[in-house]
């Protein structure tokens, strides 16, 4: 299958080596993958923060770069940024009269998946350590971000791939459902009422006793291992791509604090 | 009338208790320093949380009740000024009165003109969000007329020196027990001076002053949950009994209604008793439910009146979007799930409507444009739990994302106004996000960006207005190179086109429809296997 592949634009900036884990799984399992070079960011940013104009010229590029390509399917290892293409681009388009960039972001949104959802609905994925030599002998917990949860539904699957993992062992945190509190620009203007959220987040994180909390979007575990690193804490956090790229061959290694580094892997 | 209008008309936008009283992140931050407030919130908001899951869980077709609640709210929205002429023909057919109020002004005078003209300067009040909203008892208080709320929880907010309700449902979810026994034991005539914190012992308190109340006055005010318009029914849901009083022992009766309030048919008054009592109080039922059908010679108040107060509605059912928070049926269910009105509570959102549903119920009745309203649709991070607690399926996400883009093209029509910081980051992250070919040139200088990180490859402190992250959390280092960059020297020349068939994803999709269950059935199994021993390599 020919899988393009939707960065998005804080792990293409930021966390590189999500991206790069993205593509180890899918050519492991035997995929093409391309990387339309035009694609930067799907506007949610700018949706989120009421700049509507500004995104028009966003969800314009983001449609344009990705037609260009010839493929079977789109993944991103996000999914808030996925949520977003179908939620929120759309919208912007139509905003603007233009029904026919509506129509094809639409278009493209039904053929662009989240990592775990591409993994098992698609590709019949049903067990890490079998199908993906994935292998990660830490303690782990996982937070389930919002926008996956609510908007895509994706329901238990990132963590269950995460739980079938050789070596791994899982604690689930109190208070699964609730939000990190980032909140995209949320973080930063009502930075007094996200930082309670998050520090509510991170004491639960603490009290499972796990050293990796892991998560399918790295803006919400920027945000958790930010706060993690504030209190000078142990834990790490490293999104579930990383986890089920890891194998005895080639093991993802954790030391400290480290992993907060964006840089290559 | 004659004369046909043309144009759009006139938005009048309300007045009263529905306004920020100051920037929302400002009046939080001060709120969430209060540990008292954090602790009350969490504990009550969390419980209430627990029953309603409970009781909206185990009921098959709850799904299908929203989708009904949902469906009958937005016929309503479609033709509301035939349902409101319809309950206006019925409700006086009966014996009743109907006044209509443009804004809460409006409605206070008419209220305060029925009062009068009784002759009595004490009225006994049934809870009510729109009085609350109009300011009412603020007035009467003014005009010399003093209105005595019966409603538990409103009498220990209006006992408390300069408090005010914090919650649509719970007004003083923001006290403990212990708190409203200080009020109790400061403020009640005669009340035993060693009255205890329990509930039972608080209550019987209450009842000893509102007794006497109940049977001395002869006009009572009151809200409404809904008014029928094919009978012209009103009616309220309660808890404690203490509306069926007002409701039914005075001589006069004056119902405040907002005109959004209405429902075509006792059909469908069936689905939301179903919704209501297991979204508010986590009840399957509640123990009052009150209906009234005009007046009953010798039986009940003899003067029917209701007010039916516009306040804003109007303009909100103009916007196609923002209309259905006028589906909202006062629950609360939004602000038992909101992770910042648990921290922040209800006071930091000014307005009568805290909450998820205030954040998007005040902006649209008062105005955007209104400086610190505007800041209600920010008070949240779109987490959805709202949206998915809601029974009428608002789906407020979307709402204040809508409400946002409003502000800010209020704020960019304003002439002569200068660039925010916001403005400015937003613009330039817009010529960033256009383009690949100028992403990729940016990202080129990502290796400077060590030159603001710290030896511990983190940055600690940032300026202006993204400052607000590095009060809470710590930054990352950027990497050395972007994925983009790396990619493109790994692999230049990736070929765009292909010829050939595309595989038929929607058929592999269909094809895979156990997988999700066996991904769940194969992480169940792997969890009960013994963790394999940290190896020294791995570590």
């Amino acid at each position: 299958m020919r899988i393009a592949l939707f960065s998005t634009c804080i792990v293409d900036g930021m966390y590189p080596k999500v991206a790069k884990a993205t593509v180890d799984i899918l050519e492991r399992l035997g995929h093409e993958v391309v990387y339309p070079q035009g694609q930067t960011c799907c506007s949610q940013m700018h949706v989120n923060s009421g700049y509507f104009d500004d995104a028009y010229p966003i969800v314009k590029n983001h449609v344009e770069s990705f037609e260009e390509w010839d493929f079977d399917v789109a993944v991103a290892p996000s999914g808030s940024c996925v949520a977003s293409l179908g939620h929120q681009q759309p919208m912007i388009a139509e905003r603007k009269g233009d029904d026919d960039l509506a129509r094809r972001a639409n278009q493209l949104a039904s053929r662009t998946f989240e990592l775990s959802e591409l993994l098992i609905d698609v590709l019949g994925i049903t067990n890490a350590a079998e199908q993906l030599d994935s292998y990660f002998p830490e303690h782990v917990t996982y937070h389930s971000s919002c926008h996956g949860m609510r908007l895509l539904g994706l329901g238990t699957r990132q963590s269950d791939l995460v739980r079938t993992v050789e070596g791994i062992q899982y604690t689930q945190v109190e208070g699964l459902d609730q939000c990190c509190g980032f909140g995209g620009t949320f973080s930063f203007k009502n930075a007094d009422t996200s930082g309670a959220m998050v520090e509510d987040k991170v004491a639960n994180i603490e009290k499972t006793g796990a050293s990796v909390c892991t998560g399918g979007d790295v803006s919400c575990l920027m945000n958790i291992g930010g706060a993690l690193s504030r209190k000078n804490s142990d834990v790490q956090t490293i999104h579930f791509a990383e986890i089920l790229a890891s194998t005895k061959e080639n093991p993802l290694k954790v030391n400290g604090p480290v992993s907060l580094t964006g840089g290559s892997k | 009338m004659s004369v046909t209008q043309l144009g759009m008309p006139q938005v009048r936008h309300g007045v009263g208790n529905i306004f920020e009283t100051e920037p929302f992140p400002k009046y939080a931050e001060r709120e969430l320093k209060n540990e008292q407030l954090r602790a009350n919130l969490g504990f009550a908001t969390h419980k209430i949380r627990d029953k309603r899951a409970a009781v909206t869980g185990e009921l098959p077709d709850w799904q299908d009740l929203r989708t009904a609640g949902s469906m009958i709210k937005q016929k309503v929205m479609a033709n509301l000024d035939t349902y409101l002429e319809e309950f206006e023909r019925n409700f006086t057919a009966r014996g009743g009165h109907v006044h209509w109020a443009r804004d809460a002004h409006e409605a206070n005078e008419i209220a305060l003109k029925l009062i009068q003209a009784e002759g009595v300067d004490e009225i006994i009040k049934i809870k009510s969000m729109a009085t609350a909203e109009s300011g009412l008892n603020e007035y009467l208080e003014e005009n010399g007329i003093n209105a005595i709320e019966t409603d538990l929880a409103e009498e220990i907010v209006q006992l408390g020196d300069n408090d005010r309700p914090s919650h649509i449902l719970v007004p003083a979810i923001h006290r403990n027990r212990t708190e409203i026994r200080d009020i109790f034991r400061k403020k009640i005539e005669g009340v035993d001076p060693n009255l205890s914190d329990d509930p039972a012992e608080l209550a019987e308190a209450s009842r000893f002053r509102l007794r006497e109340k109940f049977l001395s006055t002869k006009v009572a005010v009151s809200g409404v949950n809904f008014g029928i318009a094919e009978t012209g029914t009103m009616t309220i849901v309660e808890s404690e009994g203490n509306g069926r009083m007002c409701l039914t022992l005075p001589e006069t009766l004056i119902t405040f209604m907002g005109i959004e309030k209405i429902l075509p048919t006792v059909e469908d008054y069936e689905v939301f008793l179903q919704l209501l009592p297991r979204s508010s109080t986590g009840e399957r039922m509640n123990p009052y439910t009150s209906t009234w059908t005009g007046v009953t010679p010798g039986d009940g108040p003899q003067n029917l009146h209701v007010i039916l107060m516009d306040n804003g509605r109007t303009a909100a059912l103009a916007d196609e979007v923002g209309r259905q928070a006028l589906h909202c049926i006062r629950c609360s269910a939004c602000m038992n799930v909101c992770p910042v009105y648990e921290r922040a509570g209800g006071h930091a959102y000014g307005s009568t409507y805290p909450g998820p549903i205030g954040a998007i119920l005040s902006p649209q009745l008062g105005g955007i444009e209104n400086e610190f309203n505007s800041t209600l649709p920010y008070a949240s991070s779109l987490c959805g739990a709202c949206y998915d607690a809601c029974p009428v399926k608002i789906n407020i996400p979307e709402v204040l994302v809508h409400l946002r883009g409003k502000d800010i093209d209020a704020k960019k029509a304003k002439k002569k106004q200068i660039p925010t910081q916001m403005d400015g980051l937003m613009f330039g992250a817009k010529k960033l996000f256009s383009s690949g070919k100028l992403m990729a040139l940016a990202e080129k200088g990502l290796p400077m960006s060590k030159l603001v990180t710290g030896k511990d490859h983190k940055i600690s402190k940032l300026p202006g207005l993204v400052g607000g992250w590095t009060d809470y959390r710590d930054i990352p280092e950027p990497p050395a190179q972007s994925f983009r960059n790396w990619y493109k020297k790994e692999r230049p020349s990736e070929t765009k086109r292909v010829a050939g068939e595309r595989v038929d994803i929607d058929a592999l999709i269909a094809q895979n429809k156990n997988k999700v269950a066996e991904a769940h059935a194969a992480a169940e199994v792997a969890a009960t296997d013994k963790p394999a021993p940290k190896t020294e390599e791995t570590k």
